[in-house]
């Protein structure tokens, strides 16, 4: 039995083999439409999370699937105090699969340990979000047909940015990656991204404005400036607009620049840019559906 | 300078940094063993000026010393049987380390959860936590 708890836990060939069903499965959706039958995929979100937790829902129930859950810890035991590894035990009981999100880093691991049906970690506070990961990833593949020679720009806040963090680990794997960091000096890439990437001898720059970067980008991958992640409201308010993609600077990028974003977006993309061709993160999250559909069949072993 | 008597068998912790002492009683437990240990603080050092020792008389079996490579690893540590020094052991930072260091993450809050955190880089003496991966920040 296999869980996922990060998008490094399998290896690129294995990845290979995901977007593979993936792409399977969008080409060919009626093919897979009953098998989940009699299975049933718990949603554990011990925080609100509405469109990670309805995408794992639609995946299940686009494979003929049923869901059970809760969708925020005050609806579930954990509000009497139970922990988090007497759940899973219990949820083990009734369902065949379960996807956890949680507050606290490291949480789904610990159901991991405890559990008889495969977890996914559906998002465990700053830490990991495997399946945005595995989105991006899909999304990438299936829009340029490959996963290795970009030039990848991340711009936004690279600090707390858990998504941004994962998908550079990800991108590191495959040949002739470069990035381009854009972001204001208090939200730069933490260090031991910056170590790891100088030890892997990955080019990489620092930039504070986007404008400049931008006819260098195959991929531009967009961050929201979290309000939670901040110690005060007016250092967020201060930081918040400093990088708001729209027309004007989508003229300086590339003709087959894809622009992606993990979504919810605030204001730093400017709505005008959604007619643009190359703006692609509602079509993330379809793909996001197509690869947590092949995601749970794999770790059914339904495959 | 004060003088404490041999011991039979047991270990001597030699050249702490002074002050570091107490901490490493706490650290290696031996406030929770019922056996002789003797702490000296501020002893005159050719190498630090000023050191700390610890002497402990124990079975050399019972001691788990793997948390003071963390603390500091140029400490001495002198294996004692029969009244004489048999072995001076070397400190090597563990790979993995059980309730020593603490997070903030889910093991902060879940039930009798053990923290643990592994070696992540050996040259920068930098632990995570296996849940979280979040790199420690305690001072040891």
């Amino acid at each position: 039995m296999r869980h996922l708890m990060n998008p490094l836990d399998f290896t690129t060939e294995e990845l290979e083999q995901l977007f593979d069903l993936a792409d399977d499965i969008q080409a060919h959706p009626d093919k897979y439409a009953h098998k989940c039958e009699g299975k049933k995929l718990a949603t554990c979100f011990y925080e609100p999370s509405t469109r990670t937790r309805l995408s794992f829902e639609s995946a299940m129930l686009n494979l003929g699937g049923h869901v059970i859950g809760f969708s925020d810890a005050n609806s579930s035991s954990a509000a009497k105090g139970e922990s988090v590894s007497d759940t899973i035990r219990m949820i083990s009981c009734y369902a065949d699969i379960c996807a956890m999100r949680h507050p606290k880093e490291g949480a789904p691991m610990v159901a991991a340990t405890k559990s008889s049906i495969p977890v996914i970690n559906a998002g465990d506070g700053g830490h990991q979000h495997p399946t945005q990961t595995l989105t991006d990833l899909l999304t990438i593949r299936s829009l340029k047909g490959r996963l290795n020679n970009f030039t990848v720009g991340l711009c936004g806040d690279l600090k707390f940015g858990r998504t941004a963090h994962s998908l550079v680990n990800a991108l590191v794997r495959y040949d002739n990656i470069s990035f381009i960091f854009i972001s204001p000096e208090e939200l730069k890439i933490p260090s031991y991204l910056r170590d790891k990437l100088k030890e892997l001898n990955i080019p990489f720059k620092e930039v504070i404005r986007l404008e400049d970067s931008l006819p260098e980008l195959d991929l531009l991958y967009m961050t929201r400036v979290q309000r939670e992640r901040f110690f005060n409201e007016e250092d967020y308010v201060r930081l918040k607009d400093f990088y708001i993609l729209n027309k004007e600077k989508m003229k300086l990028a590339p003709e087959d620049m894809l622009v992606l974003h993990p979504l919810p977006r605030v204001n730093e993309i400017s709505v005008e840019v959604d007619e643009d061709p190359r703006a692609v993160y509602f079509k993330q999250v379809q793909y996001g559906v197509y690869v947590r559909m092949a995601l749970i069949l794999t770790l059914l072993e339904l495959a | 300078m004060l003088n404490v008597g041999k011991i039979e068998e047991g270990f001597v912790l030699d050249h702490i940094p002074a002050g570091r002492s107490m901490s490493i009683y706490y650290h290696l437990g031996l406030d929770k063993l019922d056996c002789c240990v003797a702490i000296i603080k501020n002893a005159k050092s050719n190498k630090l000026e000023k050191k700390d020792i610890i002497k402990v008389e124990c079975d050399i079996n019972t001691l788990n010393l793997d948390v003071l490579a963390v603390i500091d690893h140029t400490i001495t540590v002198n294996v004692i049987k029969a009244g004489e020094i048999v072995e001076k052991k070397e400190l090597v930072l563990p790979k993995e380390l059980k309730g020593v260091m603490k997070c903030r993450c889910i093991t902060s809050i879940e039930q009798e959860l053990p923290h643990i955190f592994y070696l992540a880089d050996s040259s920068r003496e930098v632990y995570r936590c296996k849940y979280c991966d979040e790199k420690n920040s305690e001072k040891m």
